[in-house]
């Protein structure tokens, strides 16, 4: 290797596969080319990389440069631009861009597909990846400015690809696996993250917001995708009948024939199942009754916790009549301290062509892109003009579903139509009976 | 910083080919950026963007939002693009030799 890195080296113990010898592993396959590739950046990019990180394991400081404005033309973002703040000793990594690159619903691929990704990443990049960014995105780490343009060249003709989100816009929309592999999925969650993906392309490539804004898919309230913290609009599967109830299967279990939580605790002796104990007694509305070894459920108290459901998936089943709730506003901390999504649809079909998901989503855009203060994130503007404003735009009415409680302050605001005579009181018809 | 030779001048930038100082700024400058940018000809509405982002500036100490620089030239973004492909950040500001967007992009 290039550089002695030996914090780095003791990376390379213990069981968790070690990113320093994968790097060292690809460094090693660039050094030898027995493929022969025309490399268009340095071949020494990933020993650069790990010199420059050993460097920061040194000063424990970053030694890259702020910021980096690079792309490609007709779009606003999808790239990352960085350079090192040590371009003399490590050449290799002083143009260091991140691609983001947009990642198929539910992240299922073919071995061809990835592999034609690889070949190109090894050509015009350092072949070091993310798979995937936190957003959703395949996330290529390292290349140079020239090779930007090349390579969206060969991305969009050659593997009918596209780049992902960055910067004030919607970003990568991303979702669990939903129906694809899970008996839990209320909704296709691959289906609507793709076509929302699809349909708003535009203002995913060409920034046009006050800040950013992400959207994530959710199949049950489990959130595999974790919507409820992660996107400004989180959709969420959900049901509104009756969790179909197996009694059958429900005796397996309190026989001992299946493992509950599917054997999710066969680690550990937890003792019998006790479906009293582990079911009944744990459900957050207690609307569940075990007698006469007949499970119950009142199912106009249930929550759709998915409780029953997660500890005996072969007997609790979701019910029939589906669709999914909205929640809007989480984000992090920055500015104004970490939101988690607010339920604003309760229960909407997730229907093709998704026309009444859309008329929200839109409904809150024409809002947030007019009234949004620059850099704000939605669930600010929440905070700023109030949930009510935002009831105003969706044209949704209030309901209890809306609050985890009432106000308990008493300042509260009332339009001037709702209010007998008005705002503007007289003070001489005042003064009439009230004497100074 | 590299630097740049132009129509005679020299201009300081960064890796992003950004002005290192507004005032530094020109009309040859403009010219100098046009065709890393994409663009081959000026036209008034490349010039009225320009004028618009510097005006901003000058009075406000900060870039527009994407919002205000459509409502105030009156182009949609779609045109923005259409004007400059890198769009109103990459492309429009660092004509206009303001300070490169800054954040998460
Ligand atoms: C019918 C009688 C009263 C009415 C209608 C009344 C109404 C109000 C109102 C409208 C406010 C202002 C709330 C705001 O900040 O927007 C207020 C504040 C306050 N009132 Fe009264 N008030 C009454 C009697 C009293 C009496 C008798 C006292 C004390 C002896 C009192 C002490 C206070 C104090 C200390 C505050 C300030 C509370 C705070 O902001 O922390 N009030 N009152
Ligand atoms: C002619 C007599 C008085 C006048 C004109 C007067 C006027 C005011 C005004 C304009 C406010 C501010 C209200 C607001 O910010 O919303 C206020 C607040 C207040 N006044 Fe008076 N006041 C008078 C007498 C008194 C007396 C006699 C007391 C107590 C014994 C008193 C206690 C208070 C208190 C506690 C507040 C609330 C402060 C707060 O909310 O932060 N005032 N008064
Ligand atoms: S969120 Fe629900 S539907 Fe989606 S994968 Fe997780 S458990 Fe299954
Ligand atoms: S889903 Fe949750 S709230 Fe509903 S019955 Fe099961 S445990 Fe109770």
């Amino acid at each position: 290797m290039k550089h002695k890195t030996p914090l780095l080296d003791q990376l390379e113990s213990g069981p968790w596969p070690s990113f320093v010898s994968d790097l060292k592993q690809e460094a090693e396959v660039r050094a030898k080319n027995v493929n022969g590739v025309n490399y268009q950046i340095p071949v020494d990019v990933c020993e650069d990389l790990l010199g420059v990180l050993e460097l920061s394991f040194k000063h424990k400081r970053t030694h890259w440069k702020h910021g980096g404005i690079v792309g490609v033309f007709g779009y606003g973002g999808g790239v990352i631009g960085r350079y090192c703040d040590q371009p003399e000793m490590f050449p290799g990594v002083a143009h260091f861009h991140t691609m983001r690159i947009s990642q198929p619903a539910g992240k299922f691929y073919t071995s061809k597909y990835l592999k034609q990704l690889c070949d190109l990443w090894q050509f015009r990049g350092s072949g070091i990846t993310n798979m995937h960014g936190s957003t959703g995105d395949i996330i290529w780490i390292g290349t140079t400015t020239p090779q930007i343009e090349e390579i969206f060249f060969e991305l969009t003709h050659t593997l009918n690809q596209d780049l992902g989100g960055s910067g004030s816009n919607l970003r990568t929309p991303s979702d669990c696996i939903g129906a694809a592999r899970c008996e839990y999925a209320c909704y296709d969650t691959q289906n609507l993250c793709h076509t929302l993906t699809n349909d708003y392309q535009d203002e995913l490539h060409r920034p046009a917001f006050p800040y950013k804004f992400k959207f994530k898919f959710d199949g049950c309230p489990n959130c595999c995708v974790a919507s409820i913290a992660r996107s400004d609009m989180s959709f969420i599967g959900t049901w509104k009948d009756d969790i179909r109830l197996d009694q059958k299967e429900v005796k397996a279990y309190v026989g001992g024939e299946y493992a509950p939580n599917a054997g999710a605790h066969s680690g550990r002796d937890w003792g019998k199942f006790d479906i009293q104990k582990e079911v009944v007694a744990l459900c957050p509305t207690g609307c569940m009754r075990y007698e006469g070894g007949k499970l119950e459920i009142n199912n106009r108290e249930c929550t759709r916790c998915m409780h029953c459901i997660n500890v005996m998936p072969r007997a609790l089943r979701i019910g029939n009549d589906r669709g999914l709730s909205i929640l809007v506003g989480a984000k992090a901390p920055i500015l104004d301290g970490a939101q988690m999504g607010s339920l604003l649809v309760p229960f909407v079909k997730a229907e093709e062509p998704y026309g009444e998901i859309k008329e929200v989503i839109e409904a809150v855009w024409d809002w947030w892109m007019e009234e949004g203060k620059n850099r704000e994130r939605l669930g600010e503007l929440i905070k700023r003009q109030g949930f009510q404003k935002l009831l105003e735009v969706t044209n949704i009415k209030p309901m209890p579903q809306h609050v985890k409680e009432p106000r308990s302050n008493p300042y509260i605001f009332w339009k001037e139509d709702e209010v007998e005579g008005g705002f503007t009181g007289d003070i001489n018809e005042f003064r009439k009976y009230h004497q100074r | 910083m590299p630097e740049v030779q132009f129509a005679g001048k020299t201009f300081v930038t960064d890796e992003d080919g950004f002005i290192d100082n507004y005032t530094n700024w020109s009309q040859d400058w403009v010219q100098f950026v046009k065709k890393e940018e994409g663009i081959d000809e000026l036209s008034a509405e490349h010039q009225q963007v320009i004028t618009v982002l510097r005006e901003y500036y000058e009075k406000n100490g900060i870039a527009p939002m994407v919002r205000v620089l459509s409502k105030v030239t009156g182009f949609k973004l779609k045109h923005i693009y259409e004007l400059f492909p890198s769009g109103p950040g990459k492309g429009a500001c660092k004509m206009a030799g303001l300070p490169k967007p800054t954040g998460c992009v």
